[in-house]
């Protein structure tokens, strides 16, 4: 057994956060707010770095690793909050992958940036592929792929939707139900991405309509492609938030310990230094189901939707407390335009909401425990 | 990312595999009614595994070991998890006290000492906690004064005290010299439960049981050779302890029985409860916690097989642990109704034991301000008992009250 990074996965992390600090990205996140052209374009250093390609096997253009390698890169991401787009497109590369589509080369070099479409699987007492609607609670029915080879439908709060070149779609066939992933290209007739930027501007979402547009169903030989898209892009969401949070964490104890009122540095008050430890025992708990979740993949164990939600809502629950906790720390300065922490809390908020929310990332390993009981 | 056994691992599981298959006929109840011959019971059982080097895996050799490394161990554990029969007796002689003795003993105390442990002849009980020296362990007030003739005069009193009322010894932690700051003047000694002036009486806990037990010491007379360690360096040797305990809890957490699975079944069970999006979320939120402290328990696992010792940060997993079973005896309670705290129900223990739990090893917060400023490095709170003598911290203490 062995849990430890690898010497090459220490090099993929450490090779991230070098690429990553070339840009201010932290800056960048507070000036998009106003200005959604502050943001530095990432994608060519993506592309450079081969992050496209991470989940792609070698003979096809990509590095050939595995998840918790991808998460890794994730997880740095989020540490600057640097939207890379990888988000959006990991998954769907993994789709064109299992299918073995011939435009998975273009989508590991990056030349051509994919975005998966995602929608729920049904749970262990629901019925249904569920998309995000444009508001509310209520979810709608994921796009339908005609008898006609046509698709029809809508998905809100897509990420990295907005500028990819390949969209990749989970939908349900019209004929038995049966989930599909369907591969269209962006200039399609009949299809539309609607930009929307919603409260933390490093996350480029889209509103993506499909009328009548026609594209490839991806019938690899793999049932479970729909469903594993979705549990990687829970896991990938995962790793990221945990980045953000060991930002928020580590600036607030940094801050803490240099912070002296009543004589003392804040940070030896049992009040802060016990919500740090809380920060701390969360961040924990989350990075040891990101290991799990990672084990779980590469593994092709059955276990990966259990893991992979588990860690999606561990990690959601370490960043809420951390933004939070990184605004309290901080006094009142905490909450002004000009320091970073409320742009950790932006992040932590629209994070928790998105790809069926902390919600149903909960239900869903109480589902796979009764399902499995 | 490889949680699979290395071929040596797998072979060494099979072997613990097939000498517990062959003998788990002959092992005892893990629980039994009358306490006296389920004792008896397991003590011989954990003689038996002794002998077929399925106790003290990670001993050396030398005093009767394996010689082995963690991972060894946990596959022994899992193994005997798997087969459904008792472990060892004395977890806390062969897991924490023996290694103890292993690295601060005498040669004497190891070969006189060592091998009735492990072979469950001899039981042990950890003598450390006072009323008044708790998670402040360094406060502890029983008092060994040096005898003319080398030996030692011991009086006090320790309290939550497993297995002392069979135990054939104790591993005590006294104060030899109060004029010293309270680490410096502490010494650890090895004291014969049976000895004139010991008294034990049963504590019973919440749960109706009689968990822990408060030993007395009066005058007790103990030979200079009872001392565990350097006279004045007990509070090293206690850190051994403490380490080799923190090992426990990381690497045997789940072995408690808080196990995700087993309230999902529980629920699963409810086809009405199965279905309610509340108890489904509070469902959800425990299995994340537990999960958490079962790949938590892995990783540490994982450190010590690439030679890290575990850290104050595994306390962590035991604040999640405690907490998860705490919401999920709650959530069992909820769905069930009072008939969940019917005397006989599996829950109505686990919720009875738990707040006490809570405090076991020291107080979460206590634990909390360790981690926050061992493994965060923030600045711990001012102090009164730095760098004064212990004979004078009283003083100090009721000054400050009164101020």
């Amino acid at each position: 057994m062995n849990l430890e990074l690898s010497d090459e996965q220490a090099f993929l992390r450490e090779a991230a956060r070098g690429v990553l600090s070339r840009f201010a990205t932290v800056t960048a996140a507070r000036a998009a707010l106003e200005d959604p052209d502050a943001l530095p374009d990432l994608w060519p250093a993506a592309c450079q770095a081969g992050w496209p390609g991470l989940l792609v096997d070698e003979d096809r253009g990509g590095a050939g690793l595995g998840a918790f390698d991808a998460m890794l890169v994730m997880g740095e991401a989020g540490r600057v909050l640097a939207g890379v787009g990888l988000l959006g497109h990991l998954p769907a590369s993994e789709l064109l992958q299992r299918a073995a589509d011939a435009r998975v080369a273009h989508v590991a070099d990056g030349e051509l940036r994919a975005s998966y479409v995602a929608a729920r699987p049904p749970g262990d007492v629901t019925t249904g592929w569920t998309v995000e609607a444009p508001a509310g609670p209520l979810r709608a029915a994921a796009p339908v792929l005609g008898d006609d080879g046509l698709l029809r439908g809508r998905a809100c709060w897509v990420p990295d939707a907005p500028g990819a070149g390949l969209l990749v779609a989970v939908a349900t066939r019209e004929d038995d139900g049966s989930p599909v992933a369907v591969a269209i290209d962006a200039e399609t007739a009949g299809v539309a991405v609607q930009r929307v930027m919603r409260y933390d501007a490093t996350r480029a979402l889209g509103h993506v309509t499909f009328d009548g547009a026609a594209g490839t169903p991806l019938d690899g030989d793999d049932a479970n492609g729909p469903a594993g898209a979705w549990y990687l892009a829970q896991a990938l969401l995962a790793a990221e938030s945990l980045g953000c949070a060991d930002t928020a964490l580590q600036t607030s104890v940094a801050y803490a310990k240099e912070r002296f009122t009543f004589g003392r540095a804040i940070g030896s008050y049992q009040a802060v230094k016990h919500n740090l430890v809380e920060v701390l025992r969360l961040r924990e708990n989350a990075y040891s189901l990101l290991v799990y979740a990672g084990w779980a993949y590469e593994d092709g164990h059955d276990e990966f939707p259990l893991a992979a939600s588990a860690a999606r809502a561990a990690a959601g629950q370490a960043l809420d407390l951390a933004s939070r906790t990184m605004i309290s720390v901080h006094g009142g300065s905490g909450a002004t335009w000009e320091h970073d922490a409320p742009l950790f809390f932006r992040r932590a908020q629209l994070s928790r909401r998105l790809l069926g929310g902390l919600g149903d990332a909960t239900d869903r390993v109480a589902g796979e425990l009764l399902r499995a009981a | 990312m490889d949680l699979n056994d290395t071929p040596e691992q797998a072979r060494y599981r099979a072997g613990v595999r097939a000498w517990i298959d062959e003998h788990a006929a002959d092992a005892p109840a893990a629980e039994g009614r009358d306490e006296q011959h389920a004792i008896a019971a397991r003590r011989a059982w954990q003689g038996r595994l002794a002998a077929a080097g399925l106790a003290g895996v990670t001993w050396p050799l030398q005093y009767g070991g394996q010689g082995l490394g963690a991972a060894e161990q946990v596959i022994v554990d899992q193994e005997i998890a798997r087969a459904g029969v008792p472990g060892i007796l004395d977890v806390i002689g062969v897991g924490m006290l023996g290694p103890t003795i292993i690295a601060h003993g005498s040669e004497e105390q190891k070969s006189r000492l060592l091998g009735p442990m492990l072979h469950g002849d001899e039981v042990w009980c950890q003598l450390f906690s006072e009323p008044a020296a708790g998670s402040d362990l360094a406060a502890v007030q029983a008092r060994a004064t040096l005898l003319t003739d080398g030996g030692w005069r011991l009086s006090g009193q320790k309290v939550w005290t497993t297995n002392a009322h069979f135990a054939s010894f104790g591993m005590l932690l006294a104060r030899t010299d109060p004029d010293v700051p309270k680490h410096h003047g502490l010494t650890m000694f090895v004291v014969p439960m049976d000895a004139e002036g010991v008294t034990v009486r049963p504590l019973r806990q919440l749960t109706g049981d009689p968990e822990f037990n408060e030993v007395f010491f009066d005058d007790v007379v103990l030979a200079a050779d009872a001392v565990c360690g350097p006279v004045g360096g007990g509070w090293g040797t206690a850190m051994t302890t403490l380490m080799y305990e923190r090992m426990t809890i990381a690497l045997g957490s789940e072995s408690m029985g808080y196990r995700a699975e087993r309230f999902a079944r529980a629920i699963a069970a409810d086809e009405h409860a199965r279905r309610d999006p509340e108890v489904r979320r509070r469902l959800g939120e425990v299995a994340v916690a537990l999960l958490a402290v079962r790949f938590s328990g892995l990783r540490t696992l994982s450190g010590l097989q690439q030679g890290q010792i575990p850290g104050p940060e595994s306390g962590l997993s035991k604040i999640t642990t405690v907490r998860g079973a705490i919401d999920a005896g709650d959530l069992m309670a909820d769905v069930l109704g009072p008939e969940a705290l019917e005397a006989a129900s599996e829950w109505t223990r686990m919720i009875s034991y738990l707040p006490g739990l809570k405090s076991a090893g020291g107080t979460e917060e206590i634990l909390r301000n360790t981690i926050g400023e061992r493994v965060l490095g923030l600045p711990p709170e001012p102090r009164l008992d730095k760098g004064i003598a212990f004979s004078q911290l009283r003083a100090a203490e009721r000054a400050a009250a009164t101020r």
